[in-house]
């Protein structure tokens, strides 16, 4: 019986996790600044008239005047690098340490509450993040794209023409794979965020860590551990704009992302569960 | 199950330490407390309260010694008796962007074996039972001190308990409200709760506790019922003469020896030394004037001190 309920609680967990994130005025602020990247993409393609030469400015930039399901596609390449793996370290590194900061870790673990269990929960609230953040992008993008310019049938990496339809399918699909992306630094996040009780140095951190990766990418001296880094496919998803569609990248990336996740996860779990709750 | 205790104590403790690096913050405390007592937890603000409650809840991991509550072995079996459990540790901590009622809930989301469905009945309960119904809606973050101190005490009642484990829950409190939460306390001890509460005030908790311990400088320094630790085998005597020196040598003829502060003589003797009557008329044989006597048993305060030290030094 008692196993039962025990799973009911758990659910209910999830749904206040995600309430109590999603009630956050800074959550909100975090998702209203994601929103303005394609809005101001697109505004500054609008006004600038003249049609890029291809190939100059971020990929897929050249495309948006022509065709505006194009703009969330570029905003999210901008994105990749520092905006997002930004707001999601701001989530990732506030899971235990905000908690612990404010007090209030103490009265969930006595509820009781798990810790195990609730560590699982601050890890699927932070990838619900993720979720929010890459998908508020891309929508708004497509909104935007829709206002300002012409759209229609896109033309993909290897010449091939899909319909709308097809395009949005697309479009859903990168999304999720900049999803799974993040969700390798949402774990390393919430370790970090089980080793101090102050959530900004935790944040900070956690951006440090995926900014490091990126660099560590773009040094040919390495290319060897390349394969390794958390970053490695957070570019690749242009796989996903080719006919017939290349999956391969999206399942590397898949197997990446779980083996960070293994890793930090377990760290943040031994960590979290021996740890003595001063706060 | 965790027997290794007697039933009759509600938290039982044998040698539990504390350590942080080679400094014992709570050093090898035996702390007995009976079913159903209102047990008073004093020592001044650092003497290692929060800590050993942090080691019962399983908060903190104990670095030796035994700790059972409610008969469960801490922290084996911890998940056991928390849910019998209510406890404000440290003082209450809150969402502050969320209202007094949603934090409840959040909480109270935690734990593991409530039941949804009686959730926000359950709230609303423990919200009206410490007076905050009307400010349930409010963000926490406008609550004062002492409504946030209340809040922290309803989190605890969110489930019928077995056990109170309440650190510091005046603090912050105007008079009124300290009344109010004593008068709580009394109540949720008549329905057969225990409570265990802390505090670095004695005045705050002497009218409702039975049993006291007292910890100075992580360890239990006196620990009974109020009535064990109210007897005192001492007797404050002082006497306002104005003729000192003879008063001194008729004490000296009874075998008490006294001292002089101005026209004060003070004194302390065993109980059953000498009666007061006998003091008294030793003094008028020798025409020592006496313009005050009184012969007083120390006062629980006065033992608190002199069991803690006084000021800003007591504990480090």
């Amino acid at each position: 019986m008692l196993r039962g309920r025990s799973f009911v609680g758990s659910g209910s967990l999830f749904i206040s996790e995600l309430s109590v994130l999603f009630r956050r005025r800074r959550t909100w602020a975090m998702l209203s600044t994601i929103s303005l990247i394609p809005i101001f993409l697109a505004i500054a393609v609008a006004l600038s008239g003249s049609a890029l030469p291809p190939g100059e400015g971020p990929p897929f930039l050249d495309r948006v005047s022509q065709n505006g399901l194009f703009v969330g596609f570029t905003a999210m390449i901008m994105a990749i690098p520092l905006f997002l793996p930004l707001t999601v370290g701001v989530v990732a590194g506030d899971t235990i340490a905000g908690e612990a900061s404010t007090g209030t870790l103490r009265y969930l673990l006595i509820a009781p509450v798990n810790r195990a269990k609730l560590l699982f929960v601050k890890f699927l609230g932070a990838a619900a993040f993720s979720i929010a953040a890459t998908f508020t992008l891309m929508i708004t993008g497509i909104i935007i794209g829709v206002i300002l310019f012409p759209v229609g049938p896109v033309t993909l990496l290897s010449g091939d023409v899909v319909s709308i339809p097809q395009a949005l399918l697309r479009i859903f699909l990168v999304a999720i794979y900049v999803t799974i992306s993040l969700l390798g630094l949402s774990a390393i996040g919430l370790f970090i965020s089980t080793l101090t009780v102050i959530p900004v140095g935790a944040m900070a951190a956690t951006v440090v860590v995926s900014t490091v990766s990126q660099i560590l990418g773009t040094l040919p001296q390495l290319e060897s551990i390349h394969p390794y880094l958390l970053s490695y496919y957070w570019l690749g998803f242009a796989d996903l704009l080719r006919n017939p569609m290349d999956l391969g990248s999206m399942a590397s990336n898949a197997l990446l992302q779980l083996s960070y996740i293994a890793i930090f996860g377990s760290l943040a779990y031994s960590r979290f569960t021996s740890k003595d709750i001063l706060s | 199950m965790g027997s290794l205790v007697d039933p009759e104590y509600a938290i039982y403790t044998q040698g539990l330490t504390k350590s942080f690096g080679s400094h014992n913050a709570v050093d090898h405390i035996d702390l007995r407390v009976p079913k159903g007592s209102i047990f008073g937890f004093l020592g001044p603000n650092g003497s290692g309260k929060t800590t050993t409650i942090r080691a019962l809840l399983a908060l903190a991991n104990i670095s030796s010694g035994e700790v059972s509550l409610l008969g469960y072995k801490v922290p084996e079996e911890i998940g056991l008796a928390l849910p019998k459990v209510g406890a404000l540790v440290e003082g209450p901590a809150f969402y502050p962007y969320l209202s007094g009622r949603d934090n409840l809930i959040r909480f109270d989301c935690a734990d593991r074996y409530a039941d949804p469905s009686t959730r926000l009945e359950r709230v609303d309960q423990a919200l009206a039972r410490v007076g905050l119904s009307q400010a349930a809606s409010k963000k926490v973050h406008a609550y004062s001190l002492g409504m946030k101190q209340r809040l922290g005490i309803a989190n605890a009642l969110l489930q019928p308990r077995e056990l109170l484990i309440l650190d510091e829950p005046t603090n912050g409190l105007d008079p009124q409200g300290t009344r109010e939460v004593r008068n709580l306390i009394r109540s949720l001890a008549s329905e057969g709760i225990t409570i265990f509460i802390s505090s670095h005030l004695l005045v705050e908790i002497e009218q409702i506790c039975t049993h006291l311990a007292v910890m100075s400088m992580g360890k239990i320094v006196a620990q009974g019922s109020v009535e064990e630790l109210s007897t005192s085998e001492i007797r404050e005597l002082t006497i306002t003469t104005n003729d000192c020196e003879r008063g001194i040598q008729a004490l000296k003829s009874i075998g008490i020896t006294a001292t002089a502060t101005g026209d004060v003589l003070k004194a302390r003797i065993p109980h059953d030394q000498v009666a007061p009557e006998v003091i008294v008329r030793v003094l008028t044989e020798l025409n020592v004037g006496i313009k005050g006597f009184t012969l007083l048993a120390p006062t629980l305060e006065e033992r608190f001190v002199s069991l803690t030290g006084e000021g800003f030094d007591v504990a480090r």
